[in-house]
């Protein structure tokens, strides 16, 4: 098992390596560059040239990227353009945004996810069937920052039901410990504060779980369907097993193993979809930073928020496969 | 141990599978007693009715601002519908409904060739890699998993974020690209199930070319599921185009006409007249409803399990 | 941390009203009493600031809370761009400009609880000149501006002389820009000690960015009307409370917090939803919305100016006045205010805002006028051009809230005197400034400058003093009488010198059309009181009060 996950690491890296080459180079090659976003407004031209050479930013290519591979092994990924802060810092403190609100939207899709997919499936043809599964297709066909924008406007701004964007008030004044404004809440006893960031969390998590609830729902009804048809379900009915024992002993238990497969995949595209969403309700966290990178062309942070990125989303992968391996123990064995 | 990679990998060779079992008669005898298929197919024909005749239909140009809907144009309140201008102005001045028409196209332009550029790189990587096997395959199937070992959307922002000049083809591109892993690992899947099907046994036994048997039998039975992807990768090619509009990554230029652009345009008045995004909105999820019901029908059509 | 919220709230329950532990307790307007002073205010902000020391920053997102912490000798009358006194109560000049003296308040402590003398005055100036790390020049944007460089590099300040209460600030030629610029954001008197404390001059290189020293970061130390209390980098909050020292007017509020808010529909929105209590330069588009919502928008005075550069350098063709008179005459700069531009903005007749000395009135005008350009060109046998027309994306400034547009406007205007347009659009950041104003690639290009103080040095100066790759007309005659004018001490004579200019740059050199002047507003919600929008958006907030709900 250890062998197996250092050599999944391992693989990590020449993959990272060749990403932050051709991002160098295409960074580099592009008009603007960091003195054009480090300065404001009111710098002239010849400002700009002074702090290229400042920075260094006059010198070939290569020469620059083995300094920021140097630096970059060292884990010193250079400071923001826009904030005068370590990217690393910043990343760090996005992160568990970040992954806050991905469980969040998770565990909405999975929770009305498989009952409504399970449902579905029971009454397949039915109008129940059919309205579940084009809602969901519905579901997938809009843009998830218009949702965002109804989704705020109506439960926010029209009803005031939740705030409309940010992850805490303002006079909550919540203590950091681990990031994850809910758990730090609770850990602190500031149960106010817990409350709070998850009466924060619903909109964005509900705007963000549009499509893995979709996906799963369709997952769901079709890996039921087929175990309903399959021959050990034949044999329990024939055998005069009751009708509901059946389903929740055989049926259900036999189809939600490609379901936590599909709940895996969905974990890692969770983390690109933020970038939307994040942006729409104003969550402070990667896909923040990656969206302010871009107006702002803050390269540092664009090439550390990608790097990092990356490697999270190759981490993430592995900690799903982890856990299958440890609950299934068939896939232990291939 | 399986992977999520591995399992990525895997949806995309189930829909190979499927290949050999082109789109014939009993596929479209199915198709035609799904409702679902039929309003897929509506909505797409609709869609692809109105492009091509938009000039036709739309009684205005993109670019014209009218001078009677300019007098009332202000920063805070833009006129509404008025004789000759169905749909009111749009924040420029503009015959906004002219627009909705004219965009169609231009929708369909980028969702198809999106989609186009996706497929034809795909199937020609996925083609090579299936036809030959060996190195070429294990080459061109790692570069493949580099690609889809990144998110997608996180893809198609990072591409269209760092061309120098952004515009309309650098969104295209970038959509496009997302999609090329996909392709190739789907016609790569049926070739090789293909090299070992009875058919191509009986060719090779024959004495016909191997070029001659991947064009003629290989390539058009891989085509089926091909069909079906590229039915679904339009659908995702507009929302993405959209997304990428959004951010602020897409066409600069304000004379052109097309849903996610206008959509994205029109957040910036959504006080003032919430219509300018309600129009665009409501089309581009129709339209990409419509793809993805007419792709999931298809999919079911063509998957063996549905012929129970 | 963990306590603040309750310590603060049992203080302030004890020292002031009820009112305001209610407000420190409650999530919205929970409070009962009304008040006039008390309470805490959030602001909107757009982006983050880049760091507190105002000699290290150049922009407003990062002015917007050193404004509250900090004083400059000069200052601004409240909603004008007038001269008032701020640290120094006087100030004089020697008669050939050269010599400034001022006279310093008396009574004023720093923060950390220093006095503020005439030393501790000339300390800051002799520290910005002495800056030798280029990592440390390279971010004094306006220091090196006004003062034309650095001790090591032959900035023309000389010295400066503490003597009682006066400070003696000696340059080597005079400047229109003062005695206005000493009023700049950026040239705000820091506390000495707290200098030295936190290292302030430590600015180093990392990467391909700075670190800053923890002055800057978290430990800012001024004379204004708040004290900085903490910068929340997590909640992206900036929290100041009141000085209760302050030598002028002392703040109302107990507290301000600026919120960091990147995304502008969703300032709307909490503003709507009263979770936010302000932000600045809402988008035109939603004054009537956020007016019917019972915020109040206030409007700036205009103090900038948009204009359509012509580069002649790439296109032989603009080298004709006509040619250049001709896109004067096509643009219809009365509809595109009308229709594209705030309430309160205005045509443009020449490059500055009216209020600025040496404004001319009776510049020529170039009226829309679509047949006289169509004219115009023929004369100048130029009916088929074509040009190459850059304007900026993902931006919004002042002066062009809405760029996009705005280029679609002008660039129909001259497609109908036949005037071929290429759009060329490019991202503020990430191309636009350096191709226009470095590679000078465009032969038109949107632009425009908000002023720093009032001062046509600070607005044509910048644009026409000399040989820049934005424009080309190249002529120095135009340079120099300029530069001229900015050279003369004496101010009748100065405005003077600066009316001849522009009406020379509108009739005789037209290197650029001017198109507007736009007033960006600042919008607060019916419970604040007493923000004084400003010109030159230097809001002091001291004057702010909320009533409680």
């Amino acid at each position: 098992m250890l062998r197996f996950i250092v050599r999944r690491l391992i693989q990590v890296v020449p993959t990272l390596l060749l990403l932050s080459v051709l991002l160098f180079a295409w960074l580099r090659s592009l008009p603007g560059g960091p003195a054009a976003a480090l300065l404001g407004d009111k710098a002239t031209p010849e400002k700009i040239a002074q702090l290229n050479t400042v920075l260094g930013l006059d010198q070939p290519i290569p020469v620059q990227y083995f300094r920021f591979l140097g630096r970059a092994v060292t884990g010193d990924f250079g400071n923001s353009l826009v904030t005068g802060e370590p990217v690393t810092t910043e990343i760090a403190r996005a992160l568990p945004a970040t992954i806050e609100l991905s469980i969040a939207a998770l565990l909405l899709a999975v929770v009305l996810g498989i009952p409504l997919g399970y449902v579905a499936a029971r009454y397949r043809g039915r109008p129940l069937d059919t309205t579940t599964v084009i809602a969901t297709l519905v579901g997938v066909a809009v843009p998830v920052f218009f949702l965002g924008y109804l989704l705020k406007q109506f439960f926010a701004v029209d009803l005031g039901w939740f705030p409309p964007s940010g992850r805490q008030a303002v006079d909550i004044d919540a203590t950091h410990v681990t990031g994850f404004a809910v758990l730090d809440g609770l850990l602190t006893r500031e149960f106010d504060a817990s409350w709070d960031a998850l009466v924060h969390l619903v909109l964005p998590a509900v705007a963000l779980a549009t499509i893995p609830l979709a996906v799963i729902v369709r997952i769901t009804r079709a890996s039921v369907l087929d175990v309903m048809g399959s021959d050990f379900v034949r044999t329990a009915n024939s055998k005069g097993l009751a009708p509901r024992t059946v389903r929740e002993r055989h049926v259900l238990r036999n189809a939600l193993l490609p379901v936590s497969t599909t709940i895996g995949l969905q974990t890692g595209l969770l983390l690109a979809g933020a970038v939307l969403t994040e942006k729409v309700f104003v969550w402070g966290g990667l896909g923040t930073l990656l969206a302010q990178a871009i107006e702002r062309r803050d390269y540092p942070r664009l090439q550390a928020v990608v790097l990092l990125g990356a490697l999270v989303y190759v981490i993430v992968n592995l900690l799903v496969d982890l856990s299958y391996a440890i609950i299934d123990p068939r896939v232990r064995v291939r | 141990m399986t992977s999520l990679l591995e399992r990525r990998r895997r949806r995309v060779d189930e829909l190979a599978e499927a290949s050999g079992r082109s789109l014939t008669a009993d596929a479209f005898l199915r198709l035609r007693r799904n409702p679902v298929a039929i309003v897929g197919a509506v909505i797409v024909a609709l869609f692809v009715l109105v492009s091509i005749l938009a000039p036709w239909i739309a009684p205005h140009d993109a670019a014209t601002a009218f001078p009677e809907l300019q007098r009332t144009l202000r920063p805070d309140s833009i006129p509404g519908a008025q004789p000759g201008f169905p749909l009111g102005s749009d924040q420029n001045g503009r015959d906004f409904f002219s627009r909705m028409i004219l965009a169609s196209r231009q929708t369909l332009l980028v969702g198809v060739l999106a989609t186009l550029i996706g497929l034809v790189f795909g199937v020609l990587i996925g083609a090579l890699a299936g036809a030959f096997g060996g190195w070429v395959d294990t080459v061109l199937m790692r570069v493949t998993d580099v690609l889809l070992s990144i998110p997608s959307l996180l893809l198609a922002i990072s591409i269209a974020a760092l061309a120098a000049r952004p515009s309309q083809t650098t969104v295209i591109i970038a959509v496009a690209l997302v999609s090329v892993p996909i392709f190739a690992r789907l016609l790569r899947g049926s070739m090789l199930a293909q090299r070992e099907s009875d058919h191509v046994l009986a060719a090779t036994s024959l004495g016909v070319p191997r070029r001659a048997i991947v064009l003629r039998h290989m390539l058009p039975n891989a085509m089926g599921p091909v069909i079906v992807q590229a039915t679904l990768t339009l659908a995702t090619s507009i929302l993405d185009a959209a997304a990428l509009s959004f951010l602020g990554l897409g066409d600069g230029d304000p004379a052109r006409a097309e849903w996610g652009l206008m959509l994205a345009n029109a957040q910036a008045y959504l006080d003032v007249r919430p219509a300018l995004a309600f129009w665009p909105a409501i089309a581009i999820i129709l339209v990409a409803l419509g793809f993805t019901l007419l792709g999931e029908a298809l999919r079911e059509a063509l998957d063996p399990k549905g012929r129970r | 941390m963990p306590t603040t919220r309750r310590l603060l709230a049992t203080v302030a329950a004890g020292v002031l009203t009820v009112s305001l532990a209610a407000c420190a307790t409650s999530e919205r307007g929970g409070g009962t009493q009304a008040g006039a002073t008390g309470g805490t205010m959030v602001f909107g902000a757009a982006g983050a600031p880049k760091n507190f020391d105002p000699i290290f920053n150049d922009d407003g997102e990062s002015f917007r809370p050193i404004r509250q912490m900090y004083d400059t000798l000069v200052t601004y009358k409240p909603g004008t761009t007038d001269l008032a006194p701020g640290l120094a109560t006087e100030w004089s000049s020697s008669p050939d400009g050269k010599q400034w003296t001022f006279t310093i308040r008396q009574g004023v402590k720093f923060h950390d609880g220093t006095p503020l003398d005439a030393a501790a005055v000339c300390t800051n100036f002799d520290r910005w000149a002495n800056t030798t790390s280029e990592a440390a020049q390279s971010n004094m944007i306006y220091y090196a501006d006004v003062f034309e460089g650095f001790r090591n590099s032959g900035g023309i300040y000389q010295s400066c002389q503490a003597n009682g209460d006066k400070a003696t600030v000696s340059l080597s030629k005079y400047k229109g820009a003062f005695p206005a610029a000493f009023g700049l954001t950026s040239l705000s008197i820091s506390s000495p000690a707290a200098l030295q404390q936190y290292d302030a001059d430590n600015v180093t290189q990392s990467g391909d960015s700075f670190s800053y020293p923890a002055y800057a970061t978290d430990h800012p130390t001024g004379t204004g009307a708040f004290r900085f209390e903490s910068y929340d980098r997590t909640a992206n909050t900036i929290t100041l409370v009141r000085n209760d020292e302050y030598w002028g007017e002392k703040a109302k509020l107990d507290k301000l917090v600026f919120k960091i808010i990147p995304d502008e529909n969703a300032r709307k929105q909490e503003l709507t939803a009263g979770t936010i209590d302000g932000y600045d330069y809402p988008s035109p588009a939603d004054y009537n919305a956020l007016k019917q919502a019972g915020q109040q928008v206030l409007i700036r005075q205009p103090f900038n100016v948009l204009y359509m550069g012509i580069n002649t350098k790439n296109n032989p063709a603009l080298k004709d006045i006509r040619v250049r008179q001709a896109l004067a005459y096509a643009i219809d700069r009365q509809a595109l205010v009308q229709t594209k531009l705030p309430e309160g903005a205005e045509v443009a007749t020449q490059f500055m805002p009216k209020t600025v000395a040496g404004y001319a009135d009776d510049v020529q005008q170039y009226p829309y006028d679509p047949q006289k350009a169509k004219d115009l060109l023929a004369q100048a046998g130029a009916s088929n051009l074509t040009l190459n027309f850059y304007y900026p994306t993902e931006v919004t400034r002042p002066y062009m809230p809405n760029p996009t547009d705005l280029f679609q406007l002008i660039s129909e205007n001259l497609k109908q005197v036949g005037i071929t347009v290429n759009a060329v659009p490019r991202p503020w950041n990430g191309g636009f400034k350096d191709d226009v104003q470095t590679a000078g690639k465009q032969d038109l290009h949107l632009l425009g400058w908000t002023g720093d103080y009032n001062d046509a040095g600070n607005f044509i100066g910048t644009f026409f003093g000399r040989e820049k790759p934005e424009f080309g007309p190249e002529d120095p005659a135009m340079y120099a009488q300029i530069n001229a004018a900015d050279a003369e001490p004496d101010p009748a004579k100065h405005a003077a010198a600066y009316e001849q200019a522009n009406r020379d740059l509108m009739a005789k050199y037209l290197p650029a059309v001017p198109i507007s002047s736009s007033p960006p507003a600042i919008v607060v919600s019916g419970a604040i009181q007493g923000l004084v929008p400003s010109p030159l958006t230097d809001e002091r907030f001291n004057t702010v009060s909320k009533t409680q709900s």
